[in-house]
């Protein structure tokens, strides 16, 4: 059998192996096997790969595998789960700027066809893009660089004519593949437009973002692919294409926004909000919460982001397991896009031990809403904003919401009285039913527990 | 005709990738992300031919900055989506 007609056997099935995986990562109890099998996959392809008979040296190889095997194996077992958006989008970022190196490379293999100059052009600037945008997506996300969207005057214009660049330039290069300036041109306007792309986006729309950037990553990696005629890389960034755009659409559709507005919008910079809200906000103590809650037989923990930058829910956990020993129910509603990235609370629960059979879906809480005692909401704000029902004239109008209000007692935990994200005033914090605690997520839970232990 | 049927590739490959993860629970749309962005990591095979090839120095050392960066995505990407699926688990006494 020949050298070429194995590796390529063996390709094959790697994408088996790929394809078992993702189906296996989409149910919870064969998540973390198809996890395995799809590292499996990958092993064999590149074990398979190195039998090449083309690549004769190999210290290149090895150095640039210690190195990035020895960074990645530190990062992913020393982040903090708090900071894990963050270090998907960086992650995201590598895999980009690998695809943009591997066509680049593509263009010293000798002679190419037009057809693959293209591909190249599309595999730098798709990688390109990538990179820096998940480089921007990081810095906001940990905060190295402000979160909030960052809008000037003529940017729709800019970016008009930076995305003209790029056609233009990308033309000449395909017909003068051999001319380095035009290249550099070439990565230099896909990184600023990638950097472009991602800092009119504000933090509570990175969800879109990096599962959109995720998507980029598999299209680079397909791009490269045909660069360099490699069915697995076209394979598996295809699947990986696939998958971030499906994430992608169930995060716009959990905000009721088109793909388009997230990205083009800069939401809650150029909005301002109409209506005002007027009330009387009720404030509340950890005691009279403690009298309510130990009353209370069905209690709904609702988290946001105010959850993760706290770093409650190892407190939020304890209380849910007092609250059980007396008695209640109690169960967490997890609405879609809360927190920074796709299933952020779900994995900061997961933390702190809470079984994920207690996270319920907003569709399948709602229902339920009005029959529970107390909703206690934990750093959320515009998921559980009623504006987003009521209100026609709000930004957020129509966004699905996790239908707190419906509640008998709702305790609100928030820091002080300012806006969400969005920028829109939440009538829910006047609302009859609802009291405030003011405070940290973190002390103000852990108030709760105190009271409940003594 | 290699133009073309790396495009019949693709194309399938796509809606195979749509039809198989068309219902995914949000409580693991973390880990599909991250572990789909490892397998986006797969550029390290193309990275691997340029860097070994010993063809221009140019493309080695684009070749093996691609490794570098792709192996830094593969590791990671995996060993973080297996830390955080190890964390999900069912109530206790059903396991499994």
């Amino acid at each position: 059998m020949s050298n070429a007609l194995l590796i390529n056997l063996t390709y094959v099935a790697a994408a088996v192996l790929f394809i078992f995986g993702l189906k296996m990562l989409s149910s919870p109890a064969t998540a973390r096997n198809g996890n395995l099998v799809s590292a499996c996959g990958m092993l064999l392809a590149i074990v398979v790969t190195l039998l090449d008979h083309s690549i004769v040296d190999f210290r290149w190889i090895a150095l640039g595998l210690v190195i990035g095997g020895v960074i990645g194996a530190m990062a992913a077992r020393l982040v903090a789960m708090t900071a894990m958006p963050e270090m998907v989008a960086i992650f995201n970022g590598f895999g980009g700027i690998a695809s943009l190196f591997v066509g680049w490379a593509a263009l010293h293999s000798g002679d190419v066809s037009t057809f693959t100059v293209v591909t190249i052009f599309l595999s730098i600037l798709i990688g390109g893009l990538t990179f820096t945008g998940s480089l921007i997506a990081f810095g906001k996300l940990s905060e190295t660089i402000p979160g909030r969207p960052y809008i000037f005057t003529g940017q729709r214009t800019f970016n008009s004519l930076l995305l003209t660049a790029i056609v233009v330039v990308g033309v000449m290069f395909c017909m003068d593949p051999a001319n380095t300036n035009l290249l550099y041109v070439l990565i230099a306007l896909s990184f600023l437009f990638g950097i472009m792309a991602v800092i009119p986006i504000g933090g509570a729309d990175m969800p879109v973002v990096i599962s959109l950037l995720n998507s980029y990553s598999g299209l680079a990696a397909c791009a490269a692919g045909f660069a360099i005629n490699n069915n697995i890389l076209i394979v598996a960034g295809s699947l990986v294409g696939a998958t971030g755009i499906i994430l992608t659409n169930i995060m716009c559709k959990a905000m009721n926004r088109s793909l388009a507005n997230v990205l083009f919008s800069g939401f809650g910079a150029v909005k301002t909000a109409l209506a005002k809200v007027e009330g009387e906000v009720k404030p509340i103590t950890p005691d009279d919460a403690y009298y309510i809650l130990e009353a209370a037989g069905s209690v709904v923990v609702v988290p946001g982001y105010g959850m993760a930058v706290a770093q409650a829910q190892h407190v939020v956990k304890e209380l849910q397991e007092l609250l059980e020993h007396n008695g209640a129910e109690v169960s967490y509603a997890i609405h879609p896009v809360a927190g920074r990235m796709p299933g952020h609370m779900n994995v900061l629960l997961a933390e702190a031990d809470v079984p994920y059979d207690l996270l319920i879906e907003m569709e399948d809480i709602n229902p339920r809403m009005e029959m529970m005692d107390v909703a206690i909401v934990i750093g959320a704000n515009d998921v559980v904003n009623p504006a987003a029902r009521e209100m026609e004239d709000s930004p957020i109008y129509g966004m699905p919401i996790i239908n707190v209000d419906y509640a008998k007692t709702v305790f609100v935990l928030k820091r002080s009285m300012a806006a969400g994200f969005a920028g829109v005033d939440n009538p829910l914090f006047f609302g009859e039913n609802t009291r405030m605690l003011f405070g940290d997520a973190k002390e103000s839970i852990g108030a709760l527990v105190r009271e409940f232990s003594s | 005709m290699e133009a073309v049927y790396l495009t019949f590739i693709l194309v399938l490959a796509i809606f195979l990738g749509f039809e198989l993860i068309s219902k995914v629970p949000a409580t693991l749309h973390t880990p599909l992300m991250s572990g789909a962005n490892a397998i986006s990591g797969i550029t390290l095979v193309g990275a691997l031919t340029s860097a070994g090839a010993g063809s221009a120095e140019m493309a080695t050392l684009l070749g093996t900055l691609g490794v570098t960066f792709a192996s830094i995505n593969v590791v990671g990407g995996y060993m973080v989506t297996n830390r955080m699926l190890s964390m999900f688990k069912k109530k206790e006494g059903d396991d499994q």
